[in-house]
């Protein structure tokens, strides 16, 4: 009795894949959901894992060859009848999926389902300690994937008894991860946590709390990213502690920044380091990110293309209606919005730089979904904001904070990060005055925006200080030529500066 | 009889009592609270916390008019004592929280039970009411808080008159020309300071080799010195073989620990402060089948739990430092705990304040625990004579020594001697439940001019150096 295997769903609009590694051979022995080809596609690699344990039967599809969703690619025989391998499930915080308890009193905590195809994750931090009580549904550890961060909350309220896996180990989907004790007399586990009475306040995976002046000194002093340190204090605060022992045991990372000058790990080197150098593992993300920005440079033609905006006019028309605005629509009135309405006028007008290469084709899109890109503990991503065309000024501000703040509480799903048409980059919060941004394929172009810095600029023949950025505009040449990329930079800073053409549609 | 339904019953309304009770009915439970005494707040209120310091404050005032005021240019002329009208105050004091604490309850609408109860089973409690009957209460959980109650030495009769426990060393009716203090923990040193400010002689008999066993080291070393410095008399490894006591007076009789000649010590007034055990006397455990330990301690999981699902016990009456806050806290968790919530007490982080003169507060590990772990640590140490407002209030005795950990700075232990000692602690406290390391401390402001400051040098201590010293 043989169980065939075959190409799952890949993601919105992916409709075929390249075998790029069988992990396995005809013969071989594999055990359920054990990884057995890597499928390519164009957003993503995809590891296809057995539906069932057996042996790997007759392999329909070579490495190199295009196969179809759907496909058969292989079969197992002598497998006990399975389900097929888990549908894309978002990879949203789930109820941890729990085995039954393991014994009088005791709950596992398992590794949940995390999304299509994605099959393991590294422990990135543990909420709570060893001997302390939790409460149901209380976030308990968080867990990293190359796509997202995600927790994993309590099944049940009672005491973690055990850490099964440690920070930065990795652990496959259906893991059991650690143990709740639950015994003692009857407390009702039904208790909708009010106030836990450990004074954890809120939950620990919401932006970081305020650092210690010892924790603020050492980050300052050794350029450390805080959000990458794991911490063990109350409330998921760092401890000294936790810092003198991430230091001994990796180099000190610089803090992301995108285009600025000297990325460079300038920090002065950490106490007492007994080598001269240190080997630490790239988490998913990292990889992952690696990847796709190798990926990104290989494949497009990139260039850059620059050119400045006077942001008088905007930060004059901000200035008049900004509580006005806020007032009406509950929301600041960012700067945002007008990048992204500007984007929109400019995408219509130059429909090349909204559009992609697919193979032989290239593929014009008639939405704009606007990827806005958002700097959270956990590295660089960049939600969508759907139907930017559609959107009024508030609503594009309301979408952007929130997208933001589910990225910094690590809360984005798998559909948020996908399917964009177009990117805002935006470096000059970093402080970068100009840059080359790379390209977030599959799409064409990408905006990098900058420092608005006041600059002596001519107006005629006079000399007046000006509020200016310099906007970088990054293409894939081989779909947006040179005449259109300059141009499409030139609707944007007509646009923003002077914001009644996106009133008037010019 | 009469039968009533409650969520919870709580026995005992002490500072474990009737802060679960208050708590467990803000959750939304229906709650009673059975006390016998006749007025709430438990030893503490009644005949512990609150009158000892209420006497401890009058007889420093006492003390201070007496050798003090005049120094300062206060000229105050005769200074003279009504002992009277200091017991009226004291009384007063007490009073008026007791029955704070009844207005409390009927605020969060707990149900006051005056009345001695006692199991009958895991849900059942039976009041004998103290004013006649008998009530019935059906309870889904029950903690039990019954508290703890003086001890003596074998063969040592207090008669609460001359040879007194604490409750008769707050009510004495003169002031004791003698006073012999048996036991140098912290309600004899308590107690003997209140007497030797009103000008009694006390002279402290300790079975083991120091005073305030269980605190550091050098903490009981150093306050020795201040206590001898003040007129007392120490006695340490000394065991006491009897008391007797007559209409004039009473004697001590004594022998050295470790064997030898005895002596007789002559005195007005005995202080009997061996120790406390915990009270359970007409409970009706055995009824209710809750299993005690070898100290008669209900023996109980860290969710209070006793072997008997349904019944928790808290604060004296189970293991622990028998500290009314401590008491407090457990009350408070176990209430959470029966509510269906999460709670815990952390034990690493409950102060211990010995309020004589100087004070003494101490939290966290001692240098001798640290030891006996063989964990690595610094000391970060300052001494009150370096620190300003405490020259400026002429109150330079003591110390504040901080104990960190050599590897990751974390604090350890804080210990220190001074007149703010107990209100100082709490900076420690805050510290250690937040796992700060000595130099976060160090790096945070404090203000100038305050004893407060000699945290800081402490933890500054522990680092680079104390900047004052």
């Amino acid at each position: 009795m043989s169980t065939n295997i075959q190409v799952p769903a890949l993601g919105e609009s992916i409709t075929e894949a390249i075998i790029g590694r069988w992990l396995k051979k005809e013969g071989d022995a594999v055990a359920v959901d054990e990884p057995l080809v890597e499928l390519e596609t164009d957003k993503v690699t995809v590891e296809v894992n057995a539906p069932v344990a057996g042996t790997l039967g007759a392999i329909a599809a070579a490495e190199g060859e295009t196969v179809e969703v759907g496909a058969i690619i292989g079969s197992i025989g002598d497998g006990a009848a399975a389900d097929t391998p888990p549908p894309a499930a978002a990879a949203t915080a789930p109820a941890a999926s729990t085995t039954p308890a393991s014994g009088g009193g005791t709950v596992d905590v398992g590794v949940p389902i995390l999304g299509e195809s994605v099959t393991e994750a590294i422990i990135g931090r543990w909420l709570k300690q060893t001997g302390e009580a939790v409460a149901l549904d209380e976030p308990l550890v968080e867990l990293e994937t190359d796509k997202v961060s995600l927790e994993v909350n309590a099944p049940a309220a009672g005491i973690l008894a055990r850490q099964q896996a440690a920070e930065g180990d990795t652990v496959a989907v259906g893991a059991v991860i650690g143990t709740i004790s639950t015994d003692g007399t009857a407390a009702t586990t039904s208790a909708p946590a009010a106030a836990p009475a450990p004074a954890e306040a809120a939950p620990a995976a919401a932006p970081a709390p305020q650092m210690s002046p010892a924790v603020r000194r050492l980050v300052a002093e050794n350029n450390l990213d805080a959000g990458r340190i794991p911490a063990t204090g109350k409330g998921g605060r760092l401890t000294k502690a936790d810092v003198l022992a991430f230091m001994k045991s990796a180099p000190p990372e610089p803090i992301p920044a995108p285009a600025a000058p000297a990325p460079a790990p300038a920090a002065p080197a950490p106490v007492e380091r007994a080598a001269r150098e240190e080997r630490v593992r790239m988490t998913p993300l990292r990889r992952r990110v690696a990847q796709r920005l190798k990926e990104a440079q290989n494949t497009a033609a990139m260039l850059t293309t620059f050119n400045e905006v006077d942001m008088s006019a905007m930060m004059a028309t901000r200035t008049a209606y900004k509580e006005v605005f806020e007032k009406k629509h509950g929301i600041r009135l960012g700067f945002m919005s007008f990048f992204v309405k500007a984007a929109v006028t400019a995408l219509k007008d130059l429909p090349a730089v909204n559009g992609e290469i697919d193979g032989d084709d290239i593929i014009y899109k008639n939405y704009y979904d606007i990827g806005v890109a958002v700097s959270t503990p956990q590295g660089l991503v960049v939600p969508v904001v759907r139907d930017c065309d559609k959107l009024g000024f508030a609503a594009i501000e309301k979408i952007i904070h929130d997208l933001g703040k589910r990225g910094r509480d690590g809360k984005l799903t798998l559909g948020d990060l996908t399917g964009g048409t177009f990117t805002l980059s935006n470096g000059g919060v970093f402080g970068s005055l100009m840059s080359t941004p790379i390209l977030n394929p599959p799409q064409s172009a990408i905006l990098g925006m900058h420092k608005i810095q006041k600059r002596p600029v001519a107006i005629g023949d006079d000399i007046v200080i000006r509020p200016m950025m310099y906007l970088a505009l990054s293409y894939d040449h081989r779909i947006v030529d040179g005449r259109e990329a300059v141009t499409f930079l030139v609707r944007i800073k007509e646009c923003l500066e002077d914001p009644s053409r996106l009133l008037l549609d010019l | 009889m009469s039968e009533k339904n409650f969520d919870l019953v709580v026995i005992g309304g002490g500072p474990g009592g009737y802060v679960a009770a208050i708590r467990a009915a803000q959750l939304g439970l229906t709650v009673a609270c059975v006390e016998k005494r006749g007025s709430l707040g438990g030893t503490c209120l009644n005949v512990g916390c609150i009158p000892s310091k209420a006497l401890l404050h009058s007889s420093h005032e006492y003390w201070t008019a007496l050798n003090k005021l005049a120094g300062l240019g206060v000229e105050v002329g005769d200074v003279g004592l009504n002992l009277k009208t200091m017991m009226a105050h004291k009384d007063k004091v007490v009073g008026d929280l007791t029955k704070g604490i009844e207005f409390l309850l009927s605020k969060n609408k707990v149900t006051y039970i005056r009345g001695s109860a006692s199991l009958k089973s895991a849900t059942r409690v039976a009041v004998t009411l103290s004013d006649g009957g008998k009530e019935s209460l059906d309870a889904r959980n029950i903690i039990i808080a019954t508290g703890s109650e003086s001890v003596s030495l074998p063969g040592i009769k207090i008669d609460e008159k001359r040879v007194v426990s604490s409750t008769g060393a707050l009510s004495l009716n003169k002031v004791p020309k003698h006073l012999v203090v048996i036991g140098g923990g912290y309600i004899g040193l308590e107690m003997g300071t209140v007497w030797q400010r009103l000008g009694a002689r006390v002279t402290v008999v300790e079975f083991l080799d120091r005073i305030l066993p269980g605190m550091d080291g050098e903490v009981s070393k150093s306050f020795t010195r201040m206590l001898k410095k003040q007129g007392f008399t120490i006695r340490t490894s000394t065991r006491v073989t009897g008391v007797k006591s007559t209409g004039r007076g009473a004697t001590v009789s004594v022998t050295p620990a470790a064997g030898g000649d005895g002596e007789d010590i002559k005195c007005d007034a005995v202080l009997v402060s061996v120790g406390r055990r915990p009270y359970t006397d007409g409970l009706g455990l055995d009824k209710a089948g809750v299993s005690l330990d070898d100290k008669g301690r209900i023996k109980t999981d860290r969710r209070f739990a006793t072997n008997v699902p349904g019944i928790y016990a808290i604060g004296d009456v189970i293991a622990g430092p028998m500290l009314a806050h401590k008491a407090s806290e457990e009350g408070a968790a176990a209430a959470e705990i029966i509510a269906g919530h999460a709670a815990m007490v952390n034990y690493n982080a409950i102060p211990g304040v010995v309020y004589t003169d100087p004070e003494i507060a101490t939290v966290g590990k001692t240098e001798e625990e640290l030891k006996a772990a063989g964990t690595e640590y610094t000391i970060g140490k300052f001494p009150l004579s370096a620190n300003s407002r405490s020259r400026v209030n002429d109150a330079t005795d003591g110390f504040v020594k901080i104990l960190a950990d050599s590897a990751s700075d974390q604090v350890l232990g804080v210990h220190i001697i001074g007149a703010q000692a107990g209100n100082m602690i709490g900076e420690a406290v805050v510290a250690l439940e937040y796992g700060a390391s000595a130099e976060d401390i160090a790096r945070t402001c404090h203000a100038h001019p305050t004893e407060m400051e000699a945290i800081k040098e402490a933890a500054l201590a522990a680092g680079d150096g104390a900047i004052h010293a």
